[in-house]
């Protein structure tokens, strides 16, 4: 080890300790520049020593042989994989008690909320932050319906899936012919303006209270009320959410999409009508998001303008990128793994908002194409 | 009263103005939004509160008000600046030549870490910033202006103009119109591109950081979420005036002030928040180049 890794890291140990100091007081900012020296040491420390390792020419690595072997069993039994999952899935209620089937249940909500913005974000490459308005507009729109008329929950499916799909196609129209970064502020404004509506419409949204009662979803001779009930409706149409995308992507269409993503201006000489392409992309993740929302005011019997903040849009966009943008198993394992994992570390308490920031900037530095995601 | 609502729309409109000019700074040099601006200008807030509280407990607010004020503002702005540099420095440099997404997904993780890393240190409970400067109207002009307000205006109107000074008249502020122009152009010109881009970090906190110990002096109370609102409405006053334009930051920010005072007062002041997101969709329909931006063709 030489001495500048240690003179850096001390110097970057004493620089954020110095910044934290008016906040943390000297006692804790001084533990934290001392935890970060010493953090800084190791971990260069240990890069530098895998840096100076040599390189056996002809023989391939041992993490790449890994890599290859766990890539050509995926490939090869991709099928066997996806029937494996989807049979686990199935049974795994059985072995579970009501609070884990719930937190699978809200896993399979945000699997379903992730694959429709993966849509908009991963295919298409648009930014949108204001995702969780569409979640919102899906959701009152049942709410609205069932409580004041009575709407049964499987007209109120699609329902609310093209209600939020219009105000996609609106919000698309307007917005798609501005350069990229506007689109991720005027949709954000949206998220703003929906919040503001459902908290202060008193009259019909009952304000920041929220609507209570919605009905829930029925068969005949069966009312679903047990999270088992929701569990497996919840399974069913991530099932054909996942499948539609799927086929959908290895169409015309998704390889229109993928093309706007790496070269609008190529994509556009090459005959797509790129700004058609993207407001389809826009208004079906919004659809999607709507039905998302109709399932989550039927699942709770209850909303509030609290759920359909701009911090759920970030929610569900950190699920897109932790898997991968543009990979659809990786937006479903995503949002597994952070619903999941948040409900498992519930003692960290107050850190864990700390955490999900860091990451979402330690993901984007290490590995921006996200756990499953090609890098492109 | 409308007088009132119209002096009321200039100071808040010159606080939106301040912050937005580290919007329209960075993004002329960078392309980049950068997201965690608000958090800096909430982070210059606390900072007032924290050091103001040092002075008072030291007894120095007591005997010297006025040296305790201004050293107040320039700790202030000083911390910040290194807040905004090293947030450059850890968030954004990695990313500088990654897809386009990246750096802005990175910028709301600093922001919620931002935002946390205030309460984890902080407590979540409003902080109350001590009246030191009189809120009452003056009104001896027969105008309704209060002390504070004056501050803020006469302070907002002179760092705008040193400002406009730095970028126009200075090295380092040619150096700076040079790298927004061109990057690799200016690099070549032999400008430190790393330099340049940290003391524009630096500069947009250190406005931001006035702007919210002036917030904080003006409210008397502060949230460590309040920087998620202001960040948005003062790029909302950037992209209005035209974003990258530094004028325009200025012009955009009085306007929205004013809008939204004045929306408030007579239209409906539940919507309040709401007014800006109108005005930033209106104007990227209408406008999209903003009031005094140059139509920019857009990137591939």
């Amino acid at each position: 080890m030489s001495l500048s890794i240690l003179k850096n890291s001390v110097l970057i140990g004493l620089w954020l300790g110095l910044l934290a100091l008016p906040f943390m007081g000297w006692q804790d900012a001084g533990k934290l520049a001392a935890t970060l020296a010493l953090g800084g040491v190791l971990w260069q420390g240990v890069t530098a020593g895998a840096r100076s390792k040599p390189i056996h020419a002809g023989k391939p690595l041992f993490r790449t042989r890994v890599r290859e072997i766990g890539y050509s069993l995926v490939q090869a039994n991709r099928t066997a994989l996806f029937v494996g999952g989807a049979a686990l899935f199935l049974i795994l209620p059985l072995f579970l008690n009501n609070y884990y089937i719930d937190i699978l249940s809200l896993a399979g909500l945000y699997a379903l909320l992730a694959a429709g913005l993966n849509i908009t974000v991963g295919y298409a490459g648009l930014l949108d932050l204001g995702y969780a308005g569409f979640y919102g507009v899906g959701a009152y729109v049942y709410a609205l319906l069932s409580t004041g008329i009575g709407l049964s929950f499987w007209l109120g499916l699609p329902l609310g899936g093209a209600i939020a799909a219009a105000f996609g196609v609106i919000l698309g129209v307007i917005t798609l012919r501005l350069r990229g970064d506007y689109l991720a502020i005027v949709t954000l404004g949206f998220v703003q303006i929906v919040y503001l509506v459902f908290n202060n419409w008193d009259s019909v949204t009952n304000g920041p209270n929220g609507i209570l009662n919605i009905g829930r979803p029925a068969l005949p001779g069966l009312t679903f009320r047990q999270p088992i009930h929701f569990y497996y409706l919840v399974l069913l149409l991530l099932f054909l959410v996942v499948t539609a995308i799927h086929r959908l992507t290895r169409s015309q269409i998704g390889r229109a999409w993928i093309a706007i993503r790496e070269d609008e201006l190529a994509a556009s000489a090459m005959g797509i009508n790129t700004t058609r392409m993207k407001v389809l992309a826009f208004a079906l993740g919004a659809g999607i998001a709507g039905v998302a929302g109709v399932f989550f005011a039927a699942k709770y019997s209850f909303v509030s303008p609290e759920s359909f903040t701009f911090l759920e849009s970030v929610r569900v966009l950190s699920m897109v990128v932790l898997g991968g943008m543009g990979s659809l198993p990786g937006a479903v394992l995503g949002a597994f793994l952070l619903t999941v994992l948040p409900e498992l570390l519930r003692g960290l308490a107050g850190y864990r908002m700390l955490i999900f920031g860091a990451a979402l900037v330690v993901m984007m530095i290490f590995r921006p194409q996200g756990l499953l995601g090609k890098r492109h | 009263m409308f007088l009132q609502q119209l002096i009321n729309g200039l100071t808040l409109g010159a606080v939106y103005a301040l912050v937005a000019l580290g919007y329209t700074m960075v993004y002329g040099i960078l392309e980049l939004i950068n997201f965690a601006h608000g958090e800096i200008y909430m982070i210059g807030a606390y900072l007032g509160i924290i050091y103001l509280g040092l002075f008072t407990v030291s007894g120095l607010t007591e005997s010297h008000l006025f040296l305790s004020l201004i050293l107040v503002f320039l700790l202030s702005a000083l911390t910040c600046a290194g807040y905004g540099i090293t947030l450059e420095r850890i968030a954004y440099r990695p990313l500088r030549h990654a897809h386009r997404l990246s750096p802005l997904i990175s910028a709301i993780g600093m922001s919620i870490f931002l935002q946390n890393y205030v309460m984890l240190t902080q407590g979540s409970a409003d902080k109350v910033f001590p009246h030191i400067l009189p809120t009452g109207p003056i009104t001896e002009a027969g105008i309704p202006i209060s002390g504070i307000q004056l501050f803020i205006l006469l302070a907002s109107v002179l760092l705008m103009g040193g400002l406009q000074f730095f970028v126009r008249k200075t090295r380092l502020g040619k150096a700076m119109r040079a790298t927004a122009q061109d990057k690799t152009m200016a690099s070549l010109c032999g400008i430190p591109i790393d330099r340049v881009i940290a003391v524009t970090f630096a500069i947009g906190s250190i406005l931001a950081a006035v702007a919210g110990v002036m917030v904080a002096m003006y409210y008397g109370v502060i949230h460590f979420t309040i920087g998620y609102v202001a960040g948005i409405k003062a790029f909302t006053a950037a992209v209005l005036g035209g974003i990258g334009n530094i004028p325009g930051a200025m012009v955009g920010g009085l306007l929205l002030g004013l809008v939204e005072s004045l929306g408030a007062a007579y239209i409906s002041s539940e919507f309040k928040d709401g007014f800006a997101f109108l005005i930033l969709i209106l104007v990227l329909i209408f406008r999209p180049s903003g009031l005094l931006g140059e139509k920019v063709p857009e990137r591939a």
